[in-house]
């Protein structure tokens, strides 16, 4: 037996308290021809999307506030990023 | 002096910043230690295996009496992976189940947690749910303390140590660092499985607290730059990939995909069978070696752990916490010294930077700088694994027909992954002057 667990499976293990106020905030004026789309692949969350149109979505509730999209984002301005409030997030239990 | 004010405000109580605090305040200051999350270790993921436990002790006598510790070290398995086979080295000590240990695992929300209130046993001030955004400055230019985000969230401190991990807005804000570049970190996402204990004793060859560590290069990250690991707790398994982050995103896979591959490989799914998932994580980590060492001192502020970079990659070492706790600690020592002086200049901490080349931070650093580019390598990391295990089929093989020696056989598998002899002479040539000589 293969332990496969999908993502969805994954994500409902962590505990996060979302920030009312967005932390990641993305400029879709910026990324609109942007043809790499390098956030989608780089996000450990699946949280940004890219629509039929060419348009990013994305959420940030389940963001485990890793970094990895502004790095791996080769577009200036187009992922402003800071983290959540004090004690907003997520929390990790390694239990 | 307004009423919020300290000799030394440290930010972030990872390894790094605890240590800081604890040695700082131990020193008689009076130190802050502040930390985002809900508590100590809450943001904080790594394999993890605290190596060179003896770096802890000499701050804490003998804290894993104390400490929440999983598993020592006993044991480490390097394995180079294709798609149906692997190849391994299997380095085992029983005489590293005695203190001080080699390197022990712990699970970081527990271990970062217990650290900081070591911290605050030692006098420091513990100011958890409070993330800082920004440095304060004199009108020199100079940072004489910290802009937390809440109301009249300024904090006014001597010496500033940066110990916000490896996003470290405060070194960049500070001018000590430039943005990280997608070459420069790798994205670590990891599961924690439990295990009941008796199955991991029973499935690792384990006796009592022995524990081990697997790590894996090859195809078991797909074409995407990186390894994979495999570490024994008590009663769970933590295990993930780390994958360069400008790799994966030219390669396009996701890391959570990448880390199904890997539990389903030949070699793993039977150490993984019958686990439950516990928790999902990630995290990034700073992989550039030397050269993604910042400045480390500016006037007024220290940076420390990650956010210095410190993070000890290299392929064969994959150590941060031991880097973290003793930068730490240095960066504690030297700002308690410097604020107890009344001389906060760069010049005056660049004590700290010549500490940590006293000490095994940057003289491995430096020994070992070109490791992590070897380590990362297009064809160490996607041929060689799969030209050995082949290398070592055709070896081990038994077919009923006569054999071919080993050199042969070397030459044919170099030939057919493409790779010239001397091209590989050349690798080896290289790897040699990356770890041997």
């Amino acid at each position: 037996m293969v332990m496969r667990t999908t993502l969805q499976e994954k994500l409902a293990t962590v505990r996060f308290r979302p920030d009312p106020e967005p932390h990641i905030v993305v400029d879709g004026e910026v990324c609109r021809d942007c043809t790499v789309h390098a956030c989608v692949y780089a996000c450990p969350a699946n949280l940004f999307s890219l629509l039929s149109d060419g348009s990013i979505v994305f959420s940030y509730e389940q963001c485990f506030e890793c970094g990895t999209c502004y790095v791996a984002c080769n577009r200036e301005g187009a992922i402003t990023w800071r983290y959540p409030a004090g004690g907003y997030g997520v929390s990790f239990r390694d239990a | 002096m307004s009423a919020l004010a300290f000799d030394v405000v440290v930010v972030g109580a990872g390894p790094a910043g605890s240590a800081a605090a604890l040695v700082a305040a131990r020193s008689g200051r009076r130190v802050l230690l502040i930390e985002r999350g809900e508590y100590a270790g809450s943001k904080n993921v790594s394999g993890a295996a605290l190596y060179a436990p003896q770096v802890l002790e000499a701050l804490l006598p003998e804290f894993w009496h104390s400490a929440p510790v999983e598993r020592h070290l006993t044991r480490r398995v390097i394995s180079f992976v294709s798609p149906e086979s692997s190849i391994a080295m299997d380095f085992h000590a029983a005489n590293w189940d005695h203190p001080p240990y080699n390197g022990l695992t712990v699970l970081r929300p527990r271990f970062d947690r217990w650290l900081a209130e070591q911290a605050a046993a030692a006098g420091a001030t513990f100011l958890p749910e409070t993330v800082v955004d920004d440095l304060l400055r004199d009108g020199a230019g100079r940072v004489v303390g910290v802009h937390a985000r809440r109301p009249e969230g300024d904090i006014e401190a001597a010496v500033v140590i940066a110990a916000d991990g490896v996003n470290s807005f405060l070194a960049k804000k500070a001018g000590l660092r430039g943005e990280l570049r997608p070459d420069e970190v790798s994205l670590g996402v990891k599961e924690v499985i439990a295990l009941d204990r008796r199955t991991i004793e029973e499935r690792f060859a384990l006796t009592g607290d022995e524990g081990v560590t697997y790590e894996y290069v090859g195809s078991v990250t797909d074409a995407v730059k990186g390894g994979a690991f495999l570490y024994t707790n008590r009663e769970s398994l933590s295990l993930g990939v780390i994958v360069q982050v400008a790799s994966l995103t030219q390669v396009k896979v996701p890391a959570y995909e990448l880390l199904e591959r890997f539990k389903a490989h030949p070699s793993v799914a039977p150490l993984v069978r019958g686990g439950r998932l516990v928790e999902y994580s990630a995290h990034m980590v700073p992989e550039a070696g030397l050269a993604g060492v910042p400045k480390l001192c500016g006037d007024g502020i220290l940076v420390t752990g990650d956010a210095a970079g410190l993070c000890f990659a290299t392929g064969l070492y994959l150590e941060g916490m031991n880097f973290a706790i003793a930068s730490g600690a240095a960066a504690g020592e030297t700002a308690a010294a410097a604020s107890a002086a009344g001389r906060v200049d760069a010049v005056e901490l660049r004590a700290y930077q010549r500490r940590l080349e006293r000490s095994f931070v940057l003289a491995d650093f430096r020994r070992f700088r070109r490791a992590p580019a070897f380590a990362m390598s297009e064809r160490l990391q996607n041929v060689y694994p799969g030209v050995m295990t082949a290398l070592a089929e055709q070896a081990l093989a038994s077919r009923g027909q006569p054999r071919s020696k080993l050199l042969a056989l070397a030459r044919a598998e170099l030939r057919r992954a493409r790779v010239p002899a001397w091209r590989a002479l050349r690798d080896l040539w290289r790897g040699g002057r990356a770890f041997g000589w």
